[in-house]
């Protein structure tokens, strides 16, 4: 917040470069698991886990290479707070269908 | 330039280097409780989607390779926003309105494939009222859409203020506000294709 004299634009935003990394890693990412999917390549069990395991590594690249966030002194702000609200979100999601599952597993048959 | 605004420019400037920084992190916090609106959306999406009340599942109605191309376009103008930013950093006008123009129409793609999808389900009696899966289907994307919607129309009027009046600091802060909102929604619909879409049809 004091660097006024030098003109700090570039960091925190990425260049050419990072975002195409970025790009390439995310096609890779999303082209697997649909083939997966709509190849019905592998058995339904691994075919879950293969289609969550993507998707969370293509996050992870997204928060990287477009929103930037990092544990640099600029960007540590910003994934903390991220990191908070995936806390909480685990809590929300995860909790909420254990509850329900578990709820629902009770009381009828499935 | 006269000295005068010169005198503005860099006033402005000298102000934005405080406070363009503590706008983005605001804006970020803001984007983490619009994070924590979804996640709640996805766990009832989670709960209710085994209830069809004997109407179509996911299995009937998802066509992956419609939402591959929803896809495509959507992760395609994440990397354009990207060029859009990086040029109007180096305050480069009308490659920032060409990038961003480039951005709308694929955002704009998205919606429009998205409203058609909308609008086959609803004409085969596949509304968001026949079962609780389709309620929280439609409560879920729809939510989704309608940020990107959001997201069009804030792009949209972008666009005519980097066109009047260039990419000064307010207006670059207004653009990485922009950005980190085009980016999240992106990260959302990777868990919206994920769990709705493939794990629907596996």
């Amino acid at each position: 917040m004091s660097d006024l004299s030098h003109s700090t634009h570039d960091d925190g935003h990425g260049s050419v470069k990072s975002y195409l990394i970025g790009f390439v890693l995310s096609v890779i990412l999303t082209v697997i698991p649909f083939w997966a999917v709509m190849s019905s390549q592998f058995s339904k069990p691994a075919t879950i886990v293969l289609v969550v395991v993507f998707a969370v590594v293509q996050i992870i690249v997204h928060l990287k290479y477009f929103l930037h966030l990092d544990f640099t002194p600029t960007g540590k702000e910003n994934t903390i707070a991220f990191l908070f609200s995936a806390l909480i979100i685990g809590l929300v999601v995860g909790l909420s269908i254990w509850i329900l599952y578990s709820a629902n597993a009770l009381m009828m048959y499935m | 330039m006269s000295s005068v605004s010169q005198a503005i420019d860099a006033h402005e400037h000298h102000e934005h280097h405080d406070t363009g920084k503590n706008t983005l992190f605001g804006f970020w916090l803001y984007l983490m409780t619009d994070c924590l609106l979804f996640a709640s959306v996805f766990a009832t999406y989670a709960v209710l989607y085994m209830n069809t009340a004997g109407g179509v599942s996911g299995h009937d109605i998802f066509e992956l390779d419609y939402v591959a191309v929803e896809t495509a376009a959507l992760l395609l103008s994440s990397i354009t926003y990207g060029f859009a930013m990086i040029a109007a950093h180096k305050q480069n006008r009308s490659a920032t309105l060409g990038w961003l123009s480039i951005t709308f129409v694929l955002g704009a793609i998205f919606i429009g494939m998205e409203v058609n999808e909308f609008h086959h389900l609803i004409a085969n009696g596949n509304g968001p009222s026949r079962s609780a899966f389709l309620s929280s289907f439609f409560a879920l994307v729809g939510m989704h859409g309608l940020h990107v919607t959001a997201g069009l129309i804030w792009m949209a009027v972008m666009m005519v203020e980097v066109a009047k009046r260039g990419l000064g600091n307010r207006t670059i802060t207004r653009l990485g506000c922009l950005s980190m909102f085009w980016h999240f929604l992106d990260v959302i619909w990777i868990c919206v294709f994920t769990v709705v879409y493939l794990l629907g049809v596996v």
